[in-house]
């Protein structure tokens, strides 16, 4: 049992408790929290800062607006409710309208308007947020992925998720939505994810529910060594969210449009550790190289980038 | 820096401590541990019967000094009741009695029981009226015959009894012995056949009843012996065994051919009795002396409070160890449970439940619960109502398994009561939300380890030594924040991460 302690600790795994006392509690600033657990003010920043996400269409902060849903909605094609302190994609619900004008679940199943009525009352009422807090509803625009991923995921939006460490995107994973994961691109929710090299931008091998997968298990696809497109873009984007949230240790979903390029979803302030088995490998090596070439103040973007990709 | 000042905190906090426990253990002598000698006990009857309406009598007899045992303290518990006690055939007596009384009812008979630290005097008592033998018919001529052989083999009148007694217990029962006592005798039968076949043979004798006195029993059986009187005293015999020495913690209770309750106007009426050890007699007497020497020090602790709020700070200070449980059990071993602290609740509920039934009464209650919230579902509640509509459901549902129980006669559901209610309410909440998003397999998988951990820290906080140095030292709970503190900077992996990152340690 010991044995496998010190597997995990060779391969320089960082466990839940590690990631907690070390990097979130040390790294991250409570202040900055709201930047990030509230994605309206993601958002907010983001667009100022002159990066790119998806449009925003309307935000829902009261049960009395709810009615007028079907209002806001008459116009758009597809798009996507979401609760703006929602955590691990729960409550994230993507609909397109059909031929008849009805809305329907990627998977297909159709949903009448009170469904939605339903769900967004759920959401103002804080089940889908940290701790159970009143909550708004955002809608926004739906991302039409980029056709490379057409092959490799199910029926969702797959993103990429990098990992932040002080400005240095230090792992990444690209989560392709599956059958199981309803369209979702969460790992605990049945997506795959597949690790990136960070150098190349081109996918490893990827983990399904805890194992070890090569292909997509609807479309039986190879997952790995795809090429993702702008790379050095994606990097770039992930690291200025660094000056963006604050945010020491954080995790960056990006979503790479057909149309509009590389979109920042969320942020996240704990992302998850599971990236670590979908590139085979620990997070621990990376952090403590930041660390120690980074001991006070951290370079510009540009720079970061530059390290990730001369060191990790 | 941080490292450093976490393990000076953590250091002076343990070296307080000990230093603490050193001084009251060593110096003051309180005792370390919980004192199994302690010659004083709770005794506690419990009379439980259906009122019909009407008048209603209870008559229980009560326990009274004699030269073993004293009784102190004692209370009676009865609401509405008239209660009077009186002394009628050497045996006292409490009469509880009401005009009229509907359902069923409760009443409690409580006293303090300590052995009699003086030597009982030697001596020499009137010999009593022979009492009615109450055998007739074909019974009396059995008996003459028992009678005239058991004189036969016996010198005295203690070999006589006996001898008597080794009859009536001889496998195979003669037909005489058979026809005395009837089929499958009990112990009490069997006491009560003896005095009428001794008091037949001109000595007095009579049944005396009472209770073993153990460290704890929720229900104590009656313990019969047989007392027949020669030369000057009394002796007692065990109707099973004919031996003669009363066993040391035997509590006389009463004497003569009754039972322990009689009633009037009710039905299903029984009487249960409950012993306990007590133990504060003890931890008094270490106290009393701590006060002598170091007054402040007793002044400021727990046992300066009065005994019923102490007795509420015996659970209290468990608190902290099931919490640090959890800590260990979620942060070492990586357990999942519904909310931080939700098992420590249920724990604490268990105590009055007891495991099985704990376990048994939560699943009900989690499971009826869930069934209807997601019945609830359908109708798009929003969210405080719902978990309102939730609550009073499972107020409903402990109430109902509080009924049914004790229609069955489980008297453990009655402290479903005690389950945390909103607690629950949350819990089933919780629960649901994790079922809808994460699937069943997820929520079941919490709603186990919850439970889980709820029993493991029920069974350590149950443990009555750990209670009693707890209680008497509460500075164990500085070594308790202490450890907490280190926890809370325990970076390691944790047991279950093994197996979650076990597709990299593989190669």
């Amino acid at each position: 049992m010991f044995g496998f302690l010190t597997g995990l600790k060779k391969q320089g795994i960082l466990g839940i408790n590690n990631r907690n006392a070390n990097y979130v509690l040390r790294y991250n600033q409570r202040k900055y929290y709201p930047r990030v657990d509230d994605k309206l003010i993601t958002k907010e920043l983001a667009t100022k800062a002159g990066i790119a996400v998806p449009e925003l269409y309307g935000v829902i902060k009261a049960v009395g607006q709810i009615k007028f849903i079907e209002n806001l909605i008459k116009d758009l094609n597809s798009f996507v409710v979401k609760p703006a302190k929602g955590s691990g994609g729960e409550g994230v619900l993507v609909l397109e309208r059909t031929k008849k004008g009805t809305l329907r679940k990627p998977g297909g199943k159709v949903i009448d308007i009170s469904d939605l009525q339903y769900h967004i009352s759920r959401i103002l009422s804080g089940v889908f947020s940290l701790g159970g807090h009143p909550d708004m509803a955002l809608l926004e625009y739906r991302v039409n992925f980029d056709p490379l991923f057409e092959n490799v995921s199910f029926l969702g939006v797959p993103d990429i998720r990098i990992v932040v460490f002080r400005g240095v995107p230090v792992m990444s994973m690209v989560r392709l939505p599956t059958s199981t994961s309803d369209g979702k691109a969460n790992l605990h929710q049945g997506a795959i994810g597949a690790g990136i090299d960070i150098r190349t931008g081109k996918t490893l091998g990827a983990v399904w529910r805890n194992q070890i997968v090569e292909e997509h298990p609807d479309t039986g696809n190879d997952i790995v060594d795809l090429k993702i497109p702008h790379w050095q873009d994606l990097l770039l984007l992930a690291a200025r969210c660094y000056e963006l949230t604050g945010l020491g240790y954080q995790g960056v979903d990006i979503v790479i449009d057909r149309d509009l390029g590389p979109l920042i979803l969320e942020v996240n302030a704990r992302p998850g550790l599971n990236i670590q088995i979908a590139n085979g490998t620990g997070l621990l090596p990376r952090l403590e190289k930041v660390e120690s070439a980074f001991m006070n103040d951290v370079p510009t973007p540009d720079k970061r980038v530059e390290f990730a990709l001369e060191h990790l | 820096m941080n490292r450093l000042h976490l393990l000076l905190v953590t250091g002076f906090l343990t070296a307080c401590a000990i230093s603490l426990f050193y001084y009251k253990a060593f110096i003051l002598r309180f005792p370390i541990l919980p004192d199994e000698e302690s010659q004083a006990w709770i005794v506690e009857a419990h009379i439980s019967f259906n009122a019909r309406g009407r008048s209603v009598m209870a008559e229980l007899f009560i326990p009274k000094n004699y030269d073993q045992f004293l009784i102190m303290d004692e209370s009676f518990i009865s609401r509405g009741y008239g209660l009077s006690t009186h002394t009628e055939n050497l045996n006292r007596k409490a009469l509880w009695s009401i005009r009229k009384a509907y359902g069923r009812q409760g009443l409690y008979y409580r006293a303090i029981v300590h052995r009699n630290p003086v030597e009982p005097q030697k001596r020499r008592l009137k010999r009593p009226k022979l009492p009615e033998s109450g055998l007739s018919g074909v019974k009396l001529e059995a008996a003459r015959e028992i009678i005239s052989r058991a004189r036969e083999k016996s010198a005295n009148t203690e070999s006589f009894v006996r001898r008597i007694i080794e009859y009536l217990n001889e496998r195979p029962a003669s037909d005489n012995v058979k026809l005395l006592l009837g089929k499958r005798p009990d112990q009490l039968k069997k006491a009560k056949t003896a005095a009428s076949l001794v008091i037949e043979a001109g000595i007095p004798a009579r049944v005396a009843h009472g209770v073993f006195l153990v460290p704890l029993t929720e229900d104590a059986p009656l313990v019969h012996r047989l007392e027949v009187f020669d030369n000057g005293k009394w002796l007692s015999f065990d109707p099973g065994s004919g031996e003669t020495t009363v066993p040391e913690n035997f509590l006389r209770w009463w004497q003569g051919p009754y039972a322990l309750l009689s009633t009037q106007g009710v039905y299903s009426a029984r009487v249960n009795v409950g012993i306990q050890r007590y133990q504060e007699e003890a931890e008094l007497s270490a106290v009393e002396e701590a006060r002598l020497k170091n007054p402040n020090l007793i002044k400021f602790s727990l046992l300066s409070l009065p005994l019923e709020t102490q007795s509420v700070y015996r659970i209290l200070l468990m608190v902290p160890i099931g919490a640090l449980i959890v800590v260990i059990l979620r942060n070492i071993i990586g357990l999942k449970t519904f909310g931080t602290f939700m098992p420590v609740l249920i724990a604490l509920a268990f105590r009055e439940t007891e495991l099985i039934w704990g376990i048994v009464f939560f699943t009900v209650i989690i499971g009826v619960g869930l069934l209807v919230r997601s019945y609830l579902e359908h109708l798009k509640l929003l969210l405080v109502p719902r978990i309102a509509a939730i609550l009073t459901v499972v107020v409903l549902l402990m109430m109902l398994v509080s009924i049914i129980t004790h229609l069955m006669d489980i008297e453990r559901g009655l402290s479903v009561a005690l389950f945390p209610m909103v607690i629950m309410s949350m819990t089933i909440e919780r629960m649901s939300t994790v079922w809808d998003e994460l699937g069943a397999w997820e929520a079941l998988k919490h709603g186990a380890g919850s439970l889980f951990v709820a029993a493991i820290v029920y069974s350590v906080i149950k443990l009555e030594t750990l209670q009693y140095i707890v209680f008497m030292f509460p500075e164990t709970l500085l070594v308790v924040l202490a450890l907490a503190l280190l926890l809370g900077r325990y970076s390691g992996y944790r047991l279950l991460e093994l197996g979650r990152f076990r597709a990299l340690t593989r190669g």
